[in-house]
């Protein structure tokens, strides 16, 4: 234990530690001197951050290109939004069932296609996005509420005590669940099935040849990264009031693997900048109106050109990683 | 039986839609491992050029070229714009990026998708557009009991005249060689003395030329484009590329065909709300048992 | 040329049935049209060094793939330890005690070389995602036995300066050895060796042959596929020859090292044909 905590200390240098102080105070202080609107552009910052975390486990950690993520969002969304509203489940109470329903349905959906290689699966991740999606707006068993989806969502509360219904209270209920991930994904980086994962990630036959069960740990990450989603939706819905199926498109499960991109694959302070990069970019653009999307693209362009791995890759053991060498899981 | 066969021939127009779309994917996917996602907006930004060509040359091209050849000129008006485009597009927004791999040059699509998809939507505005109506004809024909329209007729020969002709140049002229050893072993074919910039020139401007084809036939087809039409299209056509087993063209085409009347008949006898969440049922069910797609090779992975 | 038999004579007399740790019986696997092992029986002793040689294309890298479980076999069986082990996983064969290197060496080359060898000890560890998550102490232990296990390994293959160096960034010889780290990190019974010679230059075999004498102890058995003779026969206790897919030879390595069909499937059949007519190739499988 003691032993552990000197070579951790060792191992990250001073100056990056006062930096993740600092960013953790930059945070909490944030809300309190901006308006609410700004605030509001932080909790979404927020989502997506943990939006970001979760597809970092599939697309990061074992480099299953899964364009469909928004998907698993959806379901976690939905859900909440329906217990809440026909049977008055409260919010935090829904929140584990939420995580829970979006693991089980990436569980039930991926089991039989978890085989599949590189793009053949990309496209099967974007045909369960869309079949979410489309069945969102079909309103099956009038649950969804078609085209409009569900309105009236509560705001999450502690049994009365504390009503989080304002733009800081949301802001630091989105942060502090994004803290407590990165807390417990940092730790599963470090471990065993970390480790798993990135082997997977480098060479599948090698893994298996080195007595990993690939396919059960692919599929704990799609079954991870799907809960954490479904916590993103439940929150997100609450905050919103309602959820309807345009804001779980394909185009979303685009830009959440674009955030990962961004950052650099596997890398959890790379996601935190992806994802900056996503929410903040069309704020700051605003007064460009029509042509921020242009600039938008252009600028993603421009990151592959000079940063292919990322704006922050993640750094291993002492050394680091080199950008230069390219992608972490390009084909051989 | 005839309303079933009317179905089919509805399914193989949007079908060929599909394919030719497809192939522009499959071609790039075929060669450079990349999944062109600018792909799809290459196909509505056609469409959109068709559509000012049309709306604003009419009475020039009609009154020189009668209504089927000022149709056919704005096509090919069309095409080779999106050729120059798609070229630009290589060079400016891919080519820089091939050496840092595969992901990255993903992204970069992605990014083209959306200043493409944008300009789309800056130039021509957020709503819907509609192709002159007055002048597509709409005459109804019969054989045998089958009712189509002339316009189906023309779009299904033009397709198949348009996929044969890449069928024909991709298999059987020395140039399509090329391109089907760069598909298969890019370094080989390099040693061989294949020119990859060639190989690359030519998916990347027949691809889009086709591409806007057939955006310019969908615009004519339904009346009605919009700016995200590349999106929605691009995603069947991918699907179909996939469908097909991906990098193979032929796969590409029949893949096409088989989605267009696949969702016809969905839409014709499920449910046409539920229509593409049974496509693309058929394609995961199809993946599920025949993991590289239909037409794609099974293979065991030298290790 | 030097044998490593005439040492262990007195030892070969007692090889029997008991000793025998892996056999394949009537293994076959074909690719499409081309049978690339054709009802191979071989068997591995014990505590010995067995090769496995034969030309290119012979079929020997497909016989470890299908003896690893990385290929299903199309008739046969594989025996290991008396337990038939065909059509299990990679992973799982793993855990029942064989471990394997790459032909073409196929490291996790953007992780350190430290955690290559971490990885090796997967299947040797048990933590899961609760206890990752929340660091337990039990998975605490685990992963510093992991960890000092994979640095004492790192040390035995002379890598420990390349402790958190990419994979990728080492030298080639040096990935060959560190490879085979990774798989003794499995604690494997039997180490299979696909060419773990091939691409390393004299100095680096003669620490190769070294190393793997050094790791032969009374529970771990190796079986190597080599293309060197003077290796082969510098290290083996045993060898089997393969070509065209079938067995054509076994013995000690000098008993190979004399045989005719041997030389005429290595040298071409044109050469011997007048000399050693014996052997007319192989029967249609
Ligand atoms: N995955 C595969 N698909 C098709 N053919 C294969 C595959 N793996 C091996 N082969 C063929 O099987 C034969 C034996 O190959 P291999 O076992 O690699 O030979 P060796 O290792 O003895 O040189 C060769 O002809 C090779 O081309
Ligand atoms: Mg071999």
């Amino acid at each position: 234990m003691e032993d552990k905590k000197t070579e951790e200390s060792g191992r990250i240098p001073g100056s990056r530690k006062n930096a993740v102080f600092g960013i953790v105070i930059l945070f909490a202080v944030f809300p309190f001197i901006a308006g609410d609107y700004y605030v509001d552009i932080g909790f979404f910052f927020g989502i997506y951050a943990l939006l970001g975390l979760s597809l970092n486990i599939v697309l990061g950690e074992v480099g299953l290109f899964d364009l469909g993520h928004a998907g698993f969002y959806a379901i976690g969304a939905y859900t909440t939004a329906i217990l809440n509203t026909q049977f008055g489940i409260p919010i935090l109470v829904l929140l584990p069932v939420s995580a829970l329903a979006a693991s089980l349905f990436a569980y039930v959906v991926c089991s039989p296609i978890i085989h599949l290689k590189g793009d053949y699966l990309c496209i099967v991740t974007i045909g369960m996005g869309e079949i979410v999606r489309l069945a969102l707006i079909n309103n099956p068993f009038d649950l969804t509420g078609g085209p409009n989806g569900v309105f009236g969502i509560d705001f999450p509360s502690l049994g009365g005590l504390l009503v989080i219904d304002s733009s800081i209270e949301f802001y630091f209920l989105i942060w502090i669940v994004v803290a407590l991930s990165i807390i417990g994904l940092l730790q599963l980086q470090q471990s065993r099935i970390g480790r798993a994962w990135n082997c997977i990630r480098e060479d599948e036959v090698a893994a298996e040849a080195n007595g990993i069960d690939v396919r059960s740990f692919k599929l704990l990450a799609f079954v991870l990264g799907a809960g954490l989603a479904g916590v993103a939706g439940n929150i997100y819905a609450s905050k919103l009031m309602c959820v309807s199926p345009e804001s779980f498109t394909f185009w979303e499960s685009c830009l959440l693997f674009s955030i990962i991109l961004i950052g650099g694959m596997g890398s959890i302070p790379g996601v935190l900048i992806g994802a900056a990069a996503i929410s903040l970019f069309p704020e700051i653009f605003r007064p460009f109106a029509m042509f921020r999307m242009l600039v938008f693209g252009a600028v993603m362009i421009l990151m592959m050109m000079f940063r292919p791995a990322g704006i922050l890759p993640r750094k291993r053991g002492g050394m680091g990683f080199r950008p230069d060498h390219g992608n972490p899981v390009d084909d051989k | 039986m005839h309303v079933v066969l009317e179905q089919i021939i509805n399914g193989l127009t949007i079908g060929s839609f599909y394919a030719l779309i497809a192939l522009g994917y499959s071609m790039v996917y075929g060669v450079l491992k990349l999944i062109n996602f600018a792909h799809g907006d290459f196909f509505a930004l056609g469409s959109y050029m068709g559509y000012t060509l049309l709306v604003f040359g009419t009475a020039f091209l009609t009154s020189h070229l009668g209504l089927w050849g000022g149709m056919i000129a704005a096509m090919v008006t069309a095409a080779i714009c999106l050729a120059l485009i798609g070229i630009l597009v290589e060079r400016i927004a891919y080519r820089p990026i091939y050496p840092a791999g595969r992901l990255p040059a993903v992204v970069s699509a992605l990014g083209a998708s959306i200043i493409l998809q944008n300009l789309i939507m800056v130039v021509w505005g957020p709503r819907y557009r509609a192709y002159p109506a007055a002048l597509i004809p709409n005459i109804q024909m019969q054989v045998w009991g089958i009712h189509f329209t002339l316009l189906q007729l023309v779009i299904l020969t033009l397709s198949f005249i348009l996929m044969g002709f890449l069928y024909y140049t991709i298999q059987k002229t020395t140039f399509g060689a090329a391109v089907r050893a760069s598909a298969l072993d890019r370094d080989t074919a390099a040693l061989m003395g294949i020119d990859f910039n060639k190989v690359i020139f030519f998916i990347f401007t027949l691809g889009p030329a086709l591409g806007a084809m057939t955006g310019v036939m969908v615009g004519m087809y339904y009346r009605q484009i919009s700016f995200i039409m590349g999106w929605n299209y691009g995603l069947k056509a991918f699907t179909a590329t996939i469908l097909g087993g991906i990098g193979n063209l032929p796969g590409a085409m029949f893949g096409g065909l088989i989605l267009g009347v696949l969702e016809m008949m969905g839409a014709a006898y499920l449910s046409a709300a539920w229509k593409d969440v049974f496509v693309f049922l058929i394609l995961i069910l199809v993946l599920i048992f025949r993991p590289t797609g239909l037409f794609g090779e099974k293979t065991a992975e030298k290790v | 040329m030097e044998f490593r038999t005439e040492k262990k004579r007195s030892e070969r007399m007692k090889r029997n049935d008991n000793g025998i740790l892996l056999r394949t019986d009537q293994l076959t696997k074909s690719f499409g049209g081309l049978t690339a092992v054709c009802r191979l029986n071989l068997r591995v002793h014990r505590g010995e060094i067995s090769c496995l040689i034969g030309p290119n294309g012979a079929g020997k890298t497909t016989v470890f793939n299908v003896v690893t479980g990385i290929y299903r076999p199309d008739g046969g069986d594989v025996l290991f330890n008396g337990e038939s082990i065909s059509g299990k996983k990679p992973h799982q064969i793993v855990s029942k005690g064989i471990a394997r290197t790459f032909q073409n060496i196929r490291l996790f080359s953007n992780m350190t070389c430290l955690e290559n060898i971490m990885a090796g000890q997967h299947c040797r560890a048990s933590a899961g995602v609760w206890s990752s998550v929340f660091g337990t102490s039990r998975q605490k232990e685990e992963e510093k036995r992991i960890r000092d296990v994979a640095e004492s390994r790192l040390r035995l293959v002379g890598l420990w300066k390349f402790k958190d160096e990419p994979a990728k960034n080492i030298a080639y010889g040096s990935q060959r050895m560190l490879e085979i780290a990774r798989a003794l990190a499995t604690q494997p019974k039997l180490l299979v060796l696909d060419e773990p010679s091939s691409g390393l230059n004299d100095r680096e075999t003669e620490d190769l042959i070294d190393f793997l004498k050094s790791v032969l102890k009374e529970d771990l058995t190796i079986f190597i596929i080599e293309h060197d003779m003077k290796v082969v026969m510098e290290i083996s206790d045993w060898v089997t020859v393969m070509d065209e897919g079938r067995k054509i030879a076994e013995g000690t390595p000098e008993e190979i090292y004399n045989n005719p069909v041997v030389i005429e499937a290595y040298l071409g059949k044109e050469e011997f044909s007048e000399e050693e007519g014996s052997y007319d190739g192989p029967a249609p499988c």
